[in-house]
């Protein structure tokens, strides 16, 4: 499995948010997160980024136990995994295509030896005449479309994304939902954390995707009522 | 932290240096002060290394020399003085002894009488000129040989003279030894200070980088590289500043005394090239322990 989940409880202080949950991802799935806004859709996946770590239970990311790795284990990790975080956040000093281009930097691999690769996914995102303009200057649809690029551009064995299409319209949001499904017919795991069905429903025809409920803390596999 | 990861950290990374965005002011404050931390530091170096020549000097110089008198009667002053010069030969440890004669006597004593001086007429003592040898001798043996033997004999190995102005020299040195440990420190804490504000107004470019899979070397590498360039440079300028202070100082003169002496000698001119050396390594370690407990704060 590539991520796993076993009875994870999490709590931010007060009452448990989550608890005594449990899933998992299998190399090459797809899934949808979902559930009412504030149910822990972030919380959940920050938990599989290690960005929080679980009051209970076990998060494991490629068979690894997060609880147990330093630091540097876990920016290993980080680069296999790709997150789209809801809030989008870039460095405001750099222009957006050296934004994108921030996984390979740090990671030592460069960023001239995949431009061509850069220009590829620019384009595809529909961002290549913005490549210049600083992340303050764009619009929210075209930093989520930025988030989604730089996210995917280490090619990561899992994307998680967080309301990738909160902010573009239907026809941006079809084409960020078709990226996904293409990286998973590459073999690529995917979660969508979304609160919006009809992204769902519109995943459905091309791809076999799961759908994952939040409520009353737990998870649930949502079935035909969507 | 192997060398590797030294290496690592200094090693210039164009792109790992323009993440981080730049910091103009804390960085032309952190080059000034490193700058006149280091023009400081010249000049305690110099005291501290003039007055420890001084006192090497008071110590051993003097150390070696003994005067012996001998207040005796005329009649028996030659004869005492003949007793104690031969008792002097035969003890371990002294080099020399000779007694003064009578026109070097009244050479001393004539800056107070003048040169028309009738050395013989007066109760004047012999003087006799002690020099020790390596090792030197057994001072308290010697009194009390001396006072058995010539009973007119004071031994003055100038002790008492001597010991406060070698003190006071060491004194000096230990001043200007702790003055540069003290500016050593207050760079490490005005770096850590620079270092901790430049992290904290990069915590959310940091958080950024923790999140696309940036390892913690990585980001405190730009930090360590710019603070250590920054006082590297600042440093050298302070020395180079603080050499030319001390060079347009007047030469070492027998007038002047210790003020005059106040510099660098041969090879010493060199020990200031270490300041912007060791400076760049206090901030480098600053540096590194700074974004070290910063970095451990964030996920
Ligand atoms: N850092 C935090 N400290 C305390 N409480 C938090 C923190 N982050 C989130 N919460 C709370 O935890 C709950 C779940 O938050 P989370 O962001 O996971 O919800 P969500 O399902 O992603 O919601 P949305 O659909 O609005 O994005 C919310 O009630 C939120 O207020
Ligand atoms: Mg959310």
């Amino acid at each position: 499995m590539l991520i796993e989940l076993e009875n994870v409880g999490y709590s931010y202080g007060g009452g448990e948010l989550l608890s005594d949950v449990s899933v998992s991802l299998a190399p090459g799935s797809f899934h949808f997160l979902t559930g009412p806004s504030g149910a822990g859709k972030t919380t959940l996946l920050k938990l599989c980024y290690g960005a929080l770590l679980p009051t209970a239970g076990r998060v494991q990311v490629f068979d690894r136990d997060m609880g147990a790795l330093d630091r540097d284990d876990l920016a290993m990790l980080r680069r296999r995994v790709g997150v789209v975080h809801q809030d989008c956040r870039f460095l405001d000093h750099l222009p957006l295509s050296e934004n994108i281009a921030l996984p390979l930097v740090v990671s030592g691999r460069g960023q001239r030896a995949e431009d061509d690769n850069l220009k590829e996914l620019m384009s595809w995102v529909g961002l290549s005449s913005r490549a210049e303009a600083l992340p303050p200057e764009l619009s929210g649809g075209e930093r989520q479309r930025a988030a989604l690029a730089r996210a995917v551009i280490m090619s990561p064995d899992v994307v998680l994304a967080d309301e990738p299409t909160g902010n573009v319209d239907w026809d941006m949001s079809q084409r960020l939902l078709h990226l996904l499904v293409e990286l998973n017919r590459m073999g690529k795991t995917v979660l969508i954390a979304t609160h919006d069905l009809s992204l769902i429903r519109a995943a459905k025809s091309q791809v076999q995707a799961r759908v994952l409920r939040i409520s009353n803390k737990g998870l649930q596999l949502a079935g035909a009522d969507l | 932290m192997s060398n590797g990861t030294i290496r690592g950290l200094l090693l210039s990374d164009k792109q790992a240096d323009r993440v981080v965005p730049p910091t103009g002011f804390t960085a032309q404050l952190t080059v000034f002060v490193a700058g006149a931390m280091a023009f400081m530091a010249v000049f305690a170096l110099a005291l501290s290394l003039a007055s420890g020549r001084l006192a090497d000097r008071w110590s051993q110089e003097l150390a070696k020399a003994a005067t012996l008198r001998i207040n005796a009667p005329a009649e028996q002053r030659a004869a005492q003085t003949e007793t104690a010069l031969k008792l002097l030969r035969q003890t371990p440890g002294v080099a020399k002894a000779r007694a003064l004669s009578p026109e070097e006597q009244a050479a001393l004593l004539s800056p107070w009488f003048g040169p028309d001086l009738p050395i013989d007429a007066l109760p004047v003592p012999q003087l006799v000129e002690v020099t020790a040898g390596e090792p030197g001798y057994d001072i308290a043996g010697l009194r009390l040989r001396l006072s058995a033997e010539v009973p007119g004999a004071v031994l003055d190995d100038h002790t008492r003279w001597r010991e406060p102005l070698v003190d006071a020299a060491n004194g000096l040195r230990r001043l200007g030894l702790i003055a540069i440990l003290l500016i050593g420190g207050a760079t490490a804490a005005m770096i850590t200070l620079a270092a901790n504000a430049a992290l904290a107004a990069n915590a959310q470019v940091i958080e950024v980088l923790r999140l696309v899979g940036a390892k913690d070397g990585y980001i405190a590498g730009a930090f360590v590289r710019r603070f250590t360039l920054r006082t590297l440079i600042g440093a050298a300028v302070g020395v180079v500043f603080g050499m030319i202070g001390v060079m347009l100082l007047p030469a070492a003169s027998d007038e002047g005394g210790f003020l005059t002496g106040l510099g660098f000698r041969g090879i010493g001119w060199g020990l200031p090239l270490l300041i912007p050396v060791l400076g760049a390594g206090v901030a480098f370690a600053a540096t590194w322990a700074a974004a070290r407990r910063r970095l451990k704060e964030l996920s």
